[in-house]
């Protein structure tokens, strides 16, 4: 493992550094931030949890790019995010508006070539897993996918076939070493802003008048489009109530939607009732769409496909609510209930507790 | 216009699969293996712009083992019209040289498009597309589940699945896509297909002959089962539901 001395960090690239002072070699990390609306996405903190878990004298700097006022923003509440960080970098850029992998790439290769990180770690969203194995094909390295635990500083566990096995690989190769981590297995700490402002890490901006991207034009942003939803993220909830090819329509999903509202949950599908077009595809859980891990997960109408399972079993309780008392969903359940969701759910809505 | 595909032969995504004794891996042997089902849609999204006009010809890639001229007979039977076989006899290939290697390909090969699956469904790595895209300089349109090409302009147009909805972007050709679930329906080889695969021509290279060196950054130290969830208990009523999620698993 390459380490850098105090000495080799270099003031030219950014303003200032908060870097701790200490005559021991340092490993740094730089955890590429993911912002919405002047505030760093929770899976970025879980970024920063999982750099923590690498070792003691770990120097975790957070890169935030875009531009304007809303990233300013980001890089404040970013600051005082995470007692782990140390330094916010801006690369504020027009260039930067959209999170397009071309300039996100080549920006991540220009500030790995000046500060020579040991660590390049994002989250496994869909942010990440676009942009970080570009970036790692930029730098020559082997990336690594989806870390659920980082057991020693290059020793990392990963779920392969759909999370049915689970693959602990060593990286031998040179720095960085870069990840993609999967938010649910990184705890973020839960300090109030105020506790926090003690821990927090220094502001620069990163000197992009060298930057050059060799990709500039290649690709446009055109749009984005949200589904209007009211329900919390699906995948930071606490609850998340999730309905398969049982619930038979559209119009069933709604009775879902209430139950979730009465829980404050978030709702998810599976495949079957995001191709049968009972709600959007975003809300599908499994190998091939979100990754969750809520305190509570209630399945109704699933069977339990090795996918679907994929997406769900690190939740801590799970209840499945099936008409098939042989659906495989019950092998994982904590709680299964054999019946009717047309009966259960309206029942349910009737006789849970009101807070 | 020519459309380059690349796909994997993997254990079939409905085998329940089981991992060896002795942890260095999931058993292979005797097991069912098929074209990577994100692959499957990467091919026919190619063919069907190769049918509405939009490309000339569509050359399937893999990169394995000797069997894995099967994947690409299956691919020709398709519709694919020609395939490039990189045998390795390497036990594991990264992504990072498979994405040299079809670099290389490409380098050669000159298409407009290269399509790929967004992961395969052994290593769930999700990296290959991304990073030989970040190889040749050329733009990415990743988890597509619409694609449009402008042959005109020389764009192709890619609506993308991301978290909280979906992204629509613009590149440029030559450019990278990787296929999300929904892009598309693969569809099935007819008898007569399966028969005019058979006089298609497969082209054999190997890595060193497109000099790539088979990158081993990586080891894999184990491979273990997950741990088991402990037995769970079949409730009579939702109000024992209610009763124990409240007071013995205090989640309400």
């Amino acid at each position: 493992m390459r380490k850098r001395t105090i000495s080799s960090v270099s003031s030219y690239l950014f303003s200032s550094t908060s870097i701790p002072c200490s005559m021991r070699r340092l490993i740094s990390t730089l955890v590429l931030g993911e912002h919405k609306g002047g505030i760093v996405k929770p899976s970025c903190l879980s970024a920063i949890s999982a750099a923590g878990s690498i070792c003691n004298d770990n120097s975790i700097s957070i890169l935030l790019a875009g531009s304007g006022p809303s990233l300013q923003k980001a890089a404040s509440h970013a600051a005082s995010s995470h007692p782990s960080l140390s330094q916010v970098l801006v690369a504020d850029n027009d260039l930067l508006t959209h999170p397009l992998a071309e300039t996100w790439a080549d920006l991540v290769h220009f500030v790995q070539q000046k500060e020579k990180y040991s660590y390049i770690i994002t989250s496994s969203s869909s942010f990440g897993k676009n942009i970080l194995p570009r970036a790692a094909a930029l730098l020559n390295v082997s990336p690594i996918t989806d870390v659920i635990e980082i057991s020693d500083p290059k020793v990392f566990t990963r779920p392969i076939y759909a999370g049915n096995a689970l693959s602990t690989v060593r990286y031998n190769g040179l720095d960085p070493c870069m990840l993609t981590v999967r938010a649910t297995s990184f705890a973020t700490p839960t300090l109030s802003l105020k506790e926090s402002n003690s821990t927090f890490a220094a502001i620069s901006q990163v000197d992009l008048s060298e930057f050059t991207q060799e990709t500039f034009g290649k690709s446009k942003w055109i749009k984005k489009s949200s589904p209007n939803t009211e329900r919390p993220d699906l995948v930071n909830a606490r609850v998340v109530v999730t309905g398969g090819r049982g619930l038979k329509s559209a119009e069933n999903f709604k009775l879902l939607e209430t139950l979730a509202g009465k829980l404050d949950a978030a709702v998810g599908a599976t495949r079957a009732a995001v191709d049968a077009g009972f709600v959007a595809n975003d809300l599908q859980v499994g190998q091939t769409g979100k990754i969750v891990a809520p305190e509570l997960y209630i399945a109704f109408g699933v069977s339990g496909a090795i996918q679907h399972l994929a997406g769900m079993r690190d939740s801590k309780i799970i209840v499945a609510i099936n008409k098939d008392s042989d659906a495989p969903i019950f092998q994982v359940a904590d709680y299964g209930l054999v019946g009717d969701l047309f009966d259960v759910i309206p029942e349910l809505l009737e006789k849970l507790p009101v807070d | 216009m020519k459309i380059m595909v690349s796909m994997k032969r993997v254990i079939d995504y409905a085998v329940k699969i089981r991992v060896k004794a002795d942890k260095t891996g999931v058993e292979t042997t005797n097991v069912k293996m098929s074209m990577n089902p994100f692959c499957e849609i990467a091919l026919e999204e190619a063919l069907r712009i190769k049918e509405s006009g939009g490309a000339s010809e569509v050359v399937a890639v893999s990169i394995g083992p000797p069997k894995s001229a099967d994947t690409l007979r299956t691919a020709l039977a398709m519709g694919a019209d020609r395939a490039v076989h990189v045998t390795t006899t390497a036990p594991t290939v990264y992504p990072l040289t498979v994405s040299k290697i079809l670099s290389a390909l490409a380098d050669v090969e000159k298409p407009g498009l290269l399509i790929l699956g967004k992961q395969a469904i052994d290593d769930d790595c999700n990296q290959t597309g991304q990073m030989v895209a970040g190889l040749l300089r050329w733009p990415q349109g990743t988890f597509a589940s619409k694609v449009v090409l402008d042959k005109e302009k020389q764009e192709v147009t890619v609506e993308r699945e991301v978290d909280g909805g979906l992204e629509t972007v613009c590149l440029s050709l030559p450019a990278v896509i990787t296929t999300d679930l929904r892009l598309n329906q693969p569809r099935y080889a007819t008898l007569p297909n399966i028969m005019k695969a058979k006089s298609k021509v497969i082209k054999k290279v190997t890595p060193e002959e497109l000099n790539v060196e088979i990158n081993t950054d990586l080891e894999v130290l184990q491979v273990t089962e997950p741990p088991k969830r402990k037995a769970g208990v079949i409730l009579s009523s939702v109000d024992e539901l209610i009763d124990k999620l409240a007071n013995e698993a205090r989640v309400l």
